[in-house]
C-alpha cells in the first residue's frame, strides 16, 4: 500500500502553509519562517531553502516565501 | 519504617471555619459547622467504637456501636450521623453505653466464623479491634443458630476474594462504591437477615460493572473482601511512600511490604492527587515489576538478526560510548540522538537530555510526549506563556460546569473520572464532546447535558463554532478580556465570520447547530466552567490549533485564574509533564527555554562545562525521516517502545533497520529492542528513587521500595554512558540531580527531596516567590503578561475516508491495560482485555455481513491487520474504534505519518480505514473465547 512520496520537508512545511492560508502572505511567510527557524533541525530548513529554488518541488507559495526568510544554521 | 496507618476520623470533614465549640468527655473542640459528634470527639483525640462509619463516606448509622450520651436529648444517639450543636456536652463512655455496645457486638459476633487465629487480617481487622475495645468476653446466644457461616466465597476477580461469611452488612463496600468510586456496581440485596452484599445483579464481581479500583476492599472492616496476595503471603508489616508509574494522575500510594516484597499497594489518604483513592492499574496491577520476563542483565548482538548475549556492565556500557562516538566520526555530531521516556523519573529524563546535549553534542533529543501532548506544550505556552494545565484537580470540586473533549477520564485516568463523577453528582452539568458515547455520558446518577458527538478530525471547527457563539450572542467577559488579554479584537472580527457559526459547520462537525448553541450558552453562562481535555484533542492534524481554540474559549468567557475554571490537559502518562519539564524536547533546555537564548545556554554551559548547541534538533518523526535519508544512524531509546506505540509501524522499523545502532533501555524485551543493538535493562517504580510530576504540575516523591534488581539506577547507567564519550558526569545520588534541576530551572527552584519529604508534595512553580507551590496558575496575571488571543484556522486534515477506506478509526485506552501494555499485559489485568477489538456501530457492522466477535480485517492505505469486533452503539455510523495495548495487533500497523501541523505529534485519531470480515466466530470459538465484557 502507497504511501505519500512528498520528501517529508516539503510536506510538513505545506502542512504548516495552510494553516496561515486566512492571513497576508507576507505576514504568513513570515510567521511561518519564525516556525520553522524555532522547531526544525537545520538539516531540514537547508533541505527546504535548496528544494525552495525548484519551482517543481511542489512547496506552497507561502512556504516557498517563508524559505527565503530562514538565517543560515549558527 | 513500619506501617503507616492514617487516622481515621470517621466522618468526612466539613468546610468553613472552626467555629462550633462542644464538650466531649469533659475535653473542649471547636469544629466547623455540619460535623459529626463523632468527628469532634476524633479530632479531640477521642475514638469512638465504630464499624460502618470511616472518613471517605458520609456517615450511615447502621452498626450503632458509636452510639453516645449527649446532655438534655433523649437516648442514645449514633456519633457519626448527629452533627455538632453550640455548647453541646457529650459523653463518649458511661457503664450504659458499655452494655449496650457489648450487646450488638454480640449480635456481630454471634454469626461470624471465629477463626481469627487463621484469617488473613488477623491483626488488621475492625471487626477483631472493636470486639476488644468494647470488652467482649462472652457471645450469650451461641453461635448454633441460623447463621451465614456457609456463604460461598467469590473469587472470580484476580485480585481480591469476597467472603460472603464474614460479611457484616455495614454497607461500607457498597457506599465506597457508589460514593468514592462512583460506579453503583454493589448493592446489598435481600432484607433483614437475608441481607447481603451483592455485585451486580447478583452474579460474581467480574458479571458486574465492578472496574476492580479496590474502594470496596479498602473500605471493608473484616475480611469479607480481601487482598488475595495478602491472603498468600500474610500481612505486611512496614510501608513506603510513593507514587504509582501509571496514568498521569500520579496517585501517591503505601507499597506495604514484608521484607522487600510487595505485598499490596494502598492508596495514600493525604496524596494530593488522589486522597486516598486507586484504580484496578495503580493498585493491583504491580506484578509486572517482579516478572519473570524482566531482563536483569546487559545483553549485546552485532546485528539486530543475531541471537542475544548477556554481557557485564561494563561492558555493555563501554560498547554504546565507542560505538556513539564512531558513529559521529563518520557521519556526524547530528548523527546521533536519543528519547527520554515519560516513563521515567524527572531525575531521569533530565540526565538524558543532559547526556545528548553535553555528552552528544548536539539537540537530537526528544520524548514520547512527541506523540502524545506535545501540542498541549505548544497552544498553552502560545496562549498563556507556561506549557502546563492551569489547574489542580481539587479544582474541578467548584466549577459548576465541567467541559469534556476528547477525554474518557473513567478510563483512562479514572482516579480523576470518580472526582469528576462526584462533582456531577454534586450538580455540576456536564458537556462532552467526542465521537463516542463516552461512559461519562450516561453512567449511574450521571447524564450529561450535551453530548456534542463531533466527527474525528473536526475539532476546530467545533471550537470555533462555540467561540462564534460566544462573541456573537454577547457572552464575552469583556471586563476579563480588557484587563487580562490581548489580540481579542482581531480575534473577535476572525470569529465573528459566519463561516465559523454553529450553523456553517454543522456539516463537518455533525453536531447539530442548536446543540452548539445550547452547550455553549451553558458553559459561558457558568459561575465557573472548566474544560478537560485528553488525547482527542491533540492527536490530530490541528492538535495544537484546537489547544489554543479551548484556550480562546477560557479567555473570553473569563474562566481562566481561580477555582472551578481553567484548561486542563489529562496527561497519558505518570511523567509526560515532568519529561516536557526537564527540557526532552529538541528545542527546549529544562524548563522550556528555546535552545537559542544565549543566557539560558550559557547558564547551562557554565554549569555543564560544554559548548552547547543553539540549534534545533530533530524531533522522533523527523529522527525515523533523517535515519531512511542515511543521516541519522545512532539512537538511545529510554523506557519507550517506540515500534509499537508510534504511527505507521512499517515506517519505524524500516528506519530503525537503517541505524547502525540502536539502544534500548526497559524492563522487558519489547517490539523496538527487536531492531536494538544493545539492550540495557530498567527499573521499575519500585526500584526508582526520584519524582513524578503529574498533569497537575504536582512533582511527587517515587521511593525505592527495594534495591535495583539490575545493580544499577537508570540515572548512573546514562551517567556511564556520557562517561565513556568521555564527558565527566557524575551524582552521588538522585536528591543531587534534583538539586542540579533546582539551580537550573526557575520554576524548580524551590523544590528538592528535602522539601518534599516535609510538605508531601509541591506544584510548580514553587521558588521564592511560591515556596508552597502553586495549585492554580494566571491568578493576578498570566506567565506571558496578557493572555493572547490566537486565530484558530479550520483546516480539515488530508486523511479523508474514500469509496476505498470509508470509515474513520480513532485509537485510544481502555481502563485496564496501559499503552504498549508492556506492564499491564504482564499482570491479572488481562482478565478483562486479553486482545485490542474493533468497537463497532451495528449498522457497519451489518452492511459488511460482520457479528460480534468476528475477526476482520482491519486496512489503511499505509498497513493491514486484524482483530476481532466488539459491535457497540457506543460508536457513531461510520467511525470505528481499538486499543492499541497488544503487540499482536499491532493496532499502528494501519495509521499513518499525518501529524499536528506544529509539533508532528501524529494524527492517531483519524485514520481512513475499511473493515472486512476475515473469519466468522463459530459456536465452538465463541463458547471458548467469547468477547470480554469492556472494563468502561
Amino acid at each position: 500500500m502507497a504511501q505519500t512520496h512528498e520528501p517529508p520537508h516539503i510536506r510538513l512545511a505545506n502542512e504548516i502553509a495552510v494553516q496561515f492560508r486566512h492571513r497576508d502572505p507576507d505576514i504568513a511567510a513570515k510567521e511561518i519562517a519564525v516556525h520553522i527557524q524555532a522547531f526544525w533541525d537545520p538539516r531540514m530548513r537547508t533541505k527546504l531553502v535548496i528544494d525552495a529554488a525548484d519551482p517543481a518541488s511542489g512547496l506552497d507559495p507561502v512556504a516557498v516565501a517563508a524559505a527565503a526568510l530562514l538565517t543560515p544554521p549558527r | 519504617m513500619s506501617l503507616i496507618k492514617e487516622q481515621d476520623y470517621g466522618t468526612p470533614a466539613k468546610p468553613g471555619e472552626a467555629t462550633v465549640a462542644v464538650e466531649i468527655d469533659g475535653k473542649s473542640v471547636l469544629v466547623p459547622e455540619g460535623t459529626s459528634v463523632m468527628r469532634a470527639a476524633a479530632e479531640a483525640g477521642i475514638e469512638i467504637p465504630k464499624l460502618c462509619a470511616t472518613d471517605n463516606l458520609d456517615p450511615f448509622g447502621s452498626c450503632r456501636l458509636c452510639l453516645v450520651d449527649i446532655d438534655g436529648r433523649k437516648g442514645s444517639p449514633a456519633s457519626c450521623t448527629t452533627p455538632v450543636a453550640p455548647g453541646m456536652k457529650v459523653r463518649t463512655q458511661t457503664p450504659e453505653l458499655a452494655e449496650l455496645r457489648r450487646g450488638v457486638m454480640e449480635l456481630y459476633i454471634s454469626d461470624h466464623p471465629l477463626d481469627c487465629l487463621t484469617c488473613p487480617t488477623n491483626g488488621d481487622c475492625e471487626l477483631q479491634d472493636m470486639a476488644g475495645v468494647v470488652g467482649l468476653r462472652d457471645v450469650r446466644y451461641g453461635y448454633a443458630g441460623e447463621n451465614h457461616l456457609d456463604l460461598e466465597t467469590d473469587s472470580s476477580n484476580p485480585y481480591f476474594d469476597f467472603d460472603s461469611s464474614k460479611c457484616i452488612a455495614c454497607s461500607r463496600c457498597v457506599r465506597a462504591c457508589g460514593e468514592v468510586q462512583g460506579t453503583f456496581a454493589l448493592t446489598i440485596e435481600g432484607r433483614g437477615f437475608d441481607s447481603r452484599v451483592a455485585a451486580g445483579a447478583g452474579g460474581s464481581f467480574m458479571e458486574s460493572d465492578c472496574v476492580s479500583c479496590g474502594a470496596c476492599v479498602q473500605a471493608c472492616p473484616t475480611a469479607t473482601l480481601q487482598e488475595r496476595s495478602v491472603v498468600e503471603l500474610g500481612m505486611p508489616n512496614r510501608s513506603v511512600l510513593t507514587t504509582c508509574a501509571y496514568c498521569g494522575v500520579g496517585c501517591s500510594f503505601k507499597a506495604e511490604l514484608r521484607g522487600d516484597e510487595v505485598v499490596r499497594m494502598v492508596p495514600y489518604k493525604d496524596g494530593g492527587a488522589n486522597e486516598g483513592h486507586s484504580c484496578v492499574k495503580g493498585r493491583f496491577a504491580f506484578g509486572y515489576a517482579s516478572h519473570p520476563d524482566r531482563q536483569l542483565k546487559p545483553m549485546m548482538r552485532e546485528r539486530i538478526t543475531d541471537e542475544w548475549h548477556e554481557v557485564e556492565w561494563e561492558e555493555a556500557i563501554g560498547y554504546v560510548g565507542r560505538r556513539m562516538m564512531e558513529i559521529q566520526t563518520r557521519h556526524g555530531m547530528g548523527a546521533i540522538g536519543g528519547i527520554s521516556s515519560s516513563r521515567c523519573t524527572n531525575e531521569e529524563v533530565y540526565v538524558v537530555q543532559k547526556m545528548v546535549r553535553a555528552a552528544f553534542g548536539n539537540n537530537n533529543v526528544d520524548t514520547c510526549a512527541r506523540v502524545c501532548h506535545s501540542p498541549t506544550g505548544y497552544g498553552l505556552k502560545q496562549t498563556y506563556g507556561t506549557s502546563a494545565g492551569t489547574q489542580d484537580f481539587k479544582s474541578v470540586d467548584k466549577a459548576d460546569v465541567i467541559l469534556v473533549i476528547g477525554a474518557n477520564p473513567t478510563d483512562a485516568h479514572p482516579v480523576f473520572g470518580s472526582r469528576i463523577k462526584r462533582r456531577l453528582r454534586q450538580g455540576a452539568k456536564l458537556i462532552v464532546a467526542d465521537p463516542r458515547r463516552i461512559d461519562l455520558v450516561r453512567s449511574p446518577h450521571i447524564e450529561a447535558q450535551h453530548h456534542l458527538r463531533v466527527m474525528p478530525g473536526s475539532n476546530v471547527a467545533l471550537i470555533n463554532a462555540m467561540a462564534h457563539v460566544v462573541v456573537t450572542e454577547g457572552l464575552v467577559d469583556r471586563e476579563f478580556v480588557a484587563e487580562r488579554c490581548e489580540d481579542f479584537d482581531q480575534w473577535e472580527a476572525f470569529i465573528s465570520g459566519s463561516e465559523h457559526s454553529p450553523e456553517a459547520v454543522e456539516e463537518i462537525t455533525g453536531v447539530p447547530a442548536a446543540e452548539v448553541r445550547a452547550a455553549t450558552r451553558l458553559y459561558a453562562g457558568a459561575r465557573n466552567a472548566t474544560i478537560m481535555y485528553g488525547l482527542g484533542v491533540t492527536e490530530h492534524s490541528q492538535g495544537s490549533t484546537m489547544v489554543m481554540g479551548m484556550a480562546n474559549l477560557a479567555m473570553a468567557t473569563g474562566n481562566i485564574g481561580r477555582e472551578g475554571v481553567g484548561v486542563n490537559p489529562l496527561r497519558g502518562q505518570n511523567n509526560v509533564q515532568g519529561s516536557c519539564d526537564m527540557g526532552s524536547f529538541p528545542h527546549e533546555l529544562p524548563g522550556y527555554r528555546h535552545v537559542s537564548d544565549d543566557a539560558v545556554r550559557t547558564a547551562f554551559e557554565t554549569l555543564w562545562g560544554r559548548t552547547l548547541q543553539s540549534e534545533p534538533g530533530l524531533r522522533i518523526p523527523n529522527m525515523f525521516d533523517a535515519a531512511i535519508d542515511g543521516t541519522f544512524r545512532a539512537l538511545f531509546v529510554h523506557g519507550e517502545d517506540i515500534v509499537q506505540s508510534d504511527p505507521n509501524t512499517k515506517h519505524v522499523t524500516s528506519a530503525l533497520e537503517a541505524m547502525d545502532l540502536v539502544v534500548v533501555q526497559d524492563l522487558f524485551l519489547n517490539e523496538t529492542s527487536k531492531y536494538a543493538h544493545v539492550f540495557l535493562p530498567g527499573t521499575s517504580f519500585l526500584e526508582k528513587d526520584g519524582t513524578f510530576t503529574n498533569a497537575e504540575r504536582r512533582i511527587n516523591r517515587v521511593r525505592p521500595v527495594m534495591a535495583p534488581k539490575t545493580g544499577k539506577h537508570e540515572w548512573q547507567i546514562v551517567c556511564e554512558i556520557a562517561q565513556a564519550m568521555g564527558y565527566p558526569m557524575k551524582y552521588d545520588d538522585s536528591a543531587q540531580i534534583m538539586d542540579e534541576i533546582a539551580i537550573t530551572t526557575p520554576t524548580f527552584s524551590g523544590v528538592s527531596f528535602a522539601k518534599l519529604d516535609e510538605v508531601g508534595s509541591v506544584q510548580w512553580p514553587c521558588n521564592d516567590a511560591a515556596p508552597e507551590g502553586t495549585p492554580i496558575m494566571h491568578i493576578e496575571g498570566f506567565v506571558r503578561g496578557k493572555g493572547k488571543f490566537v486565530e484558530t484556522l479550520y483546516v480539515p486534515t488530508k486523511e479523508r475516508s474514500t469509496r476505498k477506506f470509508p470509515l474513520i478509526l480513532t485509537t485510544g485506552r481502555i481502563l485496564s491495560q496501559y499503552n504498549v501494555g508492556a506492564q499491564t499485559r504482564r499482570t491479572g489485568n488481562s482478565a478483562w482485555h486479553p486482545e485490542d477489538l474493533l468497537e463497532m456501530h451495528p449498522h457497519d457492522a451489518e452492511v459488511r455481513g460482520i457479528g460480534d466477535g468476528d475477526t476482520v480485517s482491519l486496512a489503511s492505505r499505509i498497513g493491514e491487520t486484524s482483530l476481532r469486533v466488539k459491535i457497540d452503539d457506543r460508536m457513531p455510523v461510520g467511525v470505528v474504534y481499538t486499543t492499541f495495548h497488544h503487540p499482536v495487533t499491532g493496532a499502528n500497523v494501519v495509521t499513518t505519518e499525518h501529524s499536528d501541523w506544529a509539533t508532528n505529534c501524529p494524527e492517531y485519531k483519524v485514520t481512513a480505514v475499511q473493515v472486512a470480515l476475515k473469519q466468522p466466530v463459530t459456536a465452538q470459538s465463541a463458547q471458548t473465547r467469547a468477547v470480554p465484557a469492556m472494563a468502561e
